[in-house]
């Protein structure tokens, strides 16, 4: 059987750009095809921002690489038009269990909070991941939406100018050149546009070697997170169990520094591992191996003149955690609505600093809280190893010690305290996680949930209150969303939105992050609030 | 906020010292180690007081 990542995707085709005399102006180019670089691209599209997509290669991810979708990805996956797709063929899971030696020695819940659309976490792979967006981009394309994906496009050198950026494409029939207002690299960890532009990427690099097998084999274990410190198959070392779709379980063997990489990735070496693992009678096919070291890394600034970074390109993070597409697919979700304004006239270029301001706040984020769960699971030093088993052993008996076990902290979405576009809070009593910045958490409603209905423009929430159907400030509207007690069934909108305020009134940006927040309407606030939300003020 | 004790705080202070030296008797040098990280994580979590643990750390620290 063909497996999805050897089908080529968007083949080559040659484009009339090509045959221009001089090169062609787009509103924005994205580098890579990969998820952060379609997720752009799509939100893009959706507003009916022209926008091109270039990719050297023509098909999806090759293995399943990224495997967790958390929720806060999935939800923005919903404004784009694909989250449902993900969500009915990914594996949901909720439930992660640690074990240390040959012992349980406790289990833990993702979701802590009940009344969201979308669950903690779906497994998937990369290459689904991808083809449901290309997907996407194919239905965008059937409405006369104005997104274009060219595959055979190498880019081998950028230009950034004051005003535009210039782009010198290979392909299969030659070169050709293009021009862009703005240009977007999403292209990877390894990032040609990064090296083109001799941009720093500072970082440390983890002295280890982890040893990814995807097996496909008929297993009854339950749906949940296995996680394995020091187990008698891999003595001294971790490992960690996740299901995906298709019968496929990704197994991650932690393998140590001084390693013949070539001698792990032998087959017969692989079989070992897995006969250690679940007995010698298992039966399995092996569908993609590969060996990963890793690396915190973080660029400077995301934005350089009319060059922006997005995912991998701009940070990198150890896989622990799952906070590495996870973050990307925000950094995308930040960047699109300040993109489309820009290029529309409504807010100033400045309003891309805030982009920094606040990606760069969420990746340093992830970088801490994914070096913890590498010093936890490596420890660097003798006695951080004492701590680490001493943690793990008092862990299977007493509840105390396990918040300190760390196999991953889970992505969740930073709030953006301290963001340039944060308006003080003036909600006395409002609830600390719908502060301004903070991501909207969301509820279920009588017909539905919450998030759906704030969709992707400038919103203002009533709950209890009055205020105008809609706000106009400088070209951007804010629409109103009313809601009241009988909205409320659960309690949860009162409990989150509410706390111990009788009424609110919220200013929620495109991309669901809380701009401002009052007791009531006051259309001077309101106003003020909108200009800072867009960089104005 | 609770301020660290750096008093004498512990009734019958010889015999605790003793509890603390005998609960070692007969361990490894391994063993030892991974006791005492447990009796620290212990300490820790039953004083809570983030501001308390900290100048403990400090105080240790400055000691040695």
């Amino acid at each position: 059987m063909t497996k999805i990542f050897e089908v080529s995707l968007y083949p080559y085709e040659r484009s009339p750009d090509q045959d221009r005399v001089s090169p062609k102006r787009h509103p924005v180019v994205v580098i890579g095809a990969g998820p952060i670089g379609l997720g752009l691209a799509i939100d893009l599209a959706q507003a009916d921002v022209p926008v091109v997509v270039l990719d050297e290669n023509d098909k999806v991810s090759f293995g399943s690489r990224a495997i967790c979708f958390a929720k806060r990805p999935l939800e923005i996956l919903d404004r784009l038009g694909c989250g449902e797709r993900m969500v009915a063929k990914g594996v949901e899971w909720e439930l992660g269990k640690v074990f240390f030696d040959e012992r349980q020695v406790f289990e833990f819940h993702l979701q802590p909070e009940s009344g969201h659309q979308r669950p903690a976490f779906i497994n998937l792979q990369q290459y689904y991941f991808e083809q449901f967006m290309v997907e996407r981009v194919r239905e965008l394309q059937a409405m006369g939406k104005p997104i274009e994906i060219r595959g055979g496009n190498k880019v081998v050198a950028v230009g950034n100018h004051p005003d535009h950026t210039h782009i010198e494409i290979e392909t299969p029939e030659g070169p050709y050149e293009l021009e862009a207002d703005w240009l977007v690299a999403c292209d990877g960890a390894n990032s040609p546009t990064r090296r083109m532009l001799n941009l720093d990427f500072v970082g440390e690099v983890f002295e280890d070697n982890f040893l990814i097998a995807d097996v496909v084999m008929e297993a009854d274990f339950p749906t949940e997170r296995w996680f394995w410190f020091d187990p008698p198959f891999n003595r001294g070392q971790s490992a960690l169990l996740h299901k995906q779709p298709d019968n496929v379980w990704r197994i991650d063997f932690q393998i140590g520094w001084d390693i013949d990489r070539e001698k792990e990735l032998k087959p017969e070496n692989i079989d070992r591992r897995v006969r250690a693992m679940f007995g010698p009678e298992v039966e399995y096919e092996l569908e993609w191996s590969s060996i990963y070291t890793f690396q915190c890394r973080l660029m400077e600034k995301f934005h350089h003149g009319r060059v922006i970074f997005a995912g991998d390109s701009a940070h990198l993070v150890s896989p622990f955690g799952a906070r590495g597409a996870n973050s990307g697919l925000q950094d995308t979700d930040n960047l699109g609505w300040k993109l489309n304004l820009i290029l529309e006239g409504k807010a100033p270029v400045s309003l891309l600093d805030s982009y920094d301001a606040e990606r760069i706040h969420g990746a340093e984020e992830n970088i801490v809280n994914s070096t913890r769960s590498t010093d936890f699971i490596t420890p660097k030093s003798q006695i951080s190893r004492v701590f680490r088993d001493a943690v793990l052993n008092l862990a299977e008996r007493h509840a105390f010690a396990r918040p300190f076990v760390n196999s991953g902290r889970l992505s969740v979405p930073c709030s953006y305290d301290g963001s340039p576009l944060n308006t003080p809070d003036a909600l006395e009593g409002g609830p600390a996680h719908t502060r301004p910045g903070a991501p909207c958490p969301d509820v279920p409603l009588g017909d539905g949930y919450l998030l759906p209905k704030l969709g992707g423009r400038f919103t203002l929430l009533t709950i209890n209150a009055d205020a105008p159907d809609e706000v106009e400030q400088g070209g951007i509207t804010a629409t109103r969303l009313a809601l009241s007690a009988k909205d409320d069934p659960s309690g949860a909108l009162a409990a989150r939105y509410l706390g111990e305020a009788p009424s609110a009134v919220y200013l929620i940006r495109p991309d669901q992050h809380v701009a401002a927040r009052f007791p009531e309407y006051n259309d001077a606030q309101v106003r003020f609030a909108i200009r800072r939300a867009t960089g104005k003020e | 906020m609770a301020k660290l004790t750096l008093t004498p705080n512990i009734d019958l202070p010889d015999d605790f010292y003793a509890e603390l030296i005998e609960a070692h008797d007969g361990l490894t040098k391994t063993e030892s180690d991974a006791l005492n990280a447990r009796l620290v994580l212990i300490f820790a979590n039953h004083i809570g007081d983030r501001a308390v643990l900290a100048e403990a750390i400090r105080v240790a620290k400055e000691a040695g």
